[in-house]
């Protein structure tokens, strides 16, 4: 026994020098603050984005929704138990796929449009055919031994996943199995982004960390710290460079990859509710955060003010997205709609 | 590839795991903020005159208006 905990002193007392090296270095470039730059650049002003359309179709609960890459098509899944495919344009669903379990917690689009994913509480990744004359269950990827939190397709053949058991995993679509596991968040994992050239992707967890990994050697490149409570959200800033993440402290951050640090953080006294989700106009300089207390509130990402709020959800913001053309804002509600803004 | 579960770890096999991890993470090359900041705000500015949900849009080119409707007078 006294073996063991001297062992566990000698690791914890390693961790803990090796962390301050790793502070000092990040304060070493730590040289300025964002407000020196940005107090050059035009404010953006109010943003008054106007309500479009309401989706209304769903029985409960929203949880997730994705855009398709065609910037018109979308899909969102709710605890009625069904992933509907809707025309934004029209306002029309296009398809209904039903569930097998009602449990869902995150949906995908795949770039082709031809696949989505979905999964829940019951920790399978289930891909589905919606090109088929009625949807068609493809794969059911069964591994993870905690619920599956978000998914995202990196082709028709490959998909990530991120779980509660703490793990992301790559799967293969033609097999059904497990390429690459990657382990090294010590709390659920929440959510993940892909980069645009897919080599990379960034997990937010429960551990209060963002982490950086490669996508093909499962290797952690880069641990982000700061926030005090779980990440819910996370986003690759457009340029590839940094990486925007809300949390249930109540703000968002934005780290820069290339100084491994937090450079901007956006927060309000007056705003007491956790962020659940999150994503950025076409340029990167509107952020849209999807909050508990029922609104998405609208943050000027180099400036670190709030400069709007998209209010008219009755129950909490569960899901935001901004399509690839950038031309409107996604979001989902606790209420079972999903309003379109622009 | 290896196939960890993670409920096996022990208390001891994550902090090797975590010291492992802090070992990569010191050698990383850090870059300063101040050149890092300049850069993204000159990314937004490139790409904000095209930021429909900065600049806004016009009804007729607006894909996620309310179409028909009719109006009687």
């Amino acid at each position: 026994m006294a073996a063991e905990k001297a062992e566990m002193d000698a690791l914890k007392k390693e961790c803990d020098a090796l962390r301050t090296q790793i502070e000092a270095a990040r304060k070493a470039v730590n040289d300025s603050s964002m407000s020196a730059a940005s107090g050059g650049a035009t404010a953006v002003g109010r943003v008054q984005l106007k309500l479009r359309k309401t989706l209304k179709g769903h029985l409960a609960k929203i949880y997730a929704m994705h855009w398709s890459a065609d910037s018109r098509q979308m899909v969102s899944a709710s605890q009625d138990g069904k992933l509907l495919v809707w025309d934004t344009f029209t306002g029309n669903k296009l398809v209904a796929v039903p569930l097998k379990s009602a449990w869902v917690m995150s949906v995908a689009f795949a770039p082709s449009g031809n696949l989505v994913a979905s999964g829940g509480l019951d920790n399978i990744c289930t891909v589905y055919n919606i090109k088929a004359a009625s949807p068609k269950t493809l794969r059911e990827l069964d591994a993870h031994t905690g619920y599956l939190s978000c998914c995202r397709f990196l082709s028709d053949t490959e998909i990530l996943t991120a779980s509660g058991d703490t793990t992301c995993c790559l799967w293969d679509l033609e097999t059904g199995k497990q390429k690459v596991i990657f382990t090294n968040h010590i709390g659920d994992c929440m959510s993940l982004a892909l980069s645009s050239d897919m080599n990379t992707f960034i997990s937010g967890a429960c551990d209060s960390l963002a982490k950086l990994w490669d996508v093909r050697e499962g290797a952690c490149k880069q641990t982000f710290s700061g926030h005090t409570s779980d990440i819910n959200a996370i986003s690759f800033f457009p340029s590839g460079n940094a990486v925007i993440t809300g949390s249930d402290d109540c703000t968002c951050k934005m780290y820069d990859l290339r100084a491994d640090q937090e450079v901007i953080g956006y927060q309000d006294t007056n705003l007491n509710a956790g962020v659940t989700s999150l994503a950025l106009s076409s340029s990167g300089r509107l952020i849209f955060a999807g909050y508990d207390d029922f609104n998405c509130h609208i943050w000027d990402s180099l400036k670190g003010e709030k400069v709007g709020v998209l209010s008219g959800h009755d129950n909490r913001v569960s899901c935001t997205g901004v399509p690839a053309d950038g031309m409107g804002v996604c979001t989902g509600s606790w209420d079972s709609f999903l309003k379109l803004w622009n | 590839m290896p196939v960890i579960n993670v409920e096996d770890l022990t208390d001891k096999d994550k902090a090797v795991m975590e010291v492992n991890q802090l070992k990569l993470e010191v050698k990383l090359e850090r870059w300063l903020v101040s050149s890092l900041h300049c850069e993204i705000k000159d990314y937004i500015q490139a790409g904000v005159e095209e930021d429909t949900l900065v600049k806004g849009i016009s009804e007729e080119k607006n894909p996620f208006k309310e179409k028909g409707g009719c109006v009687i007078c």
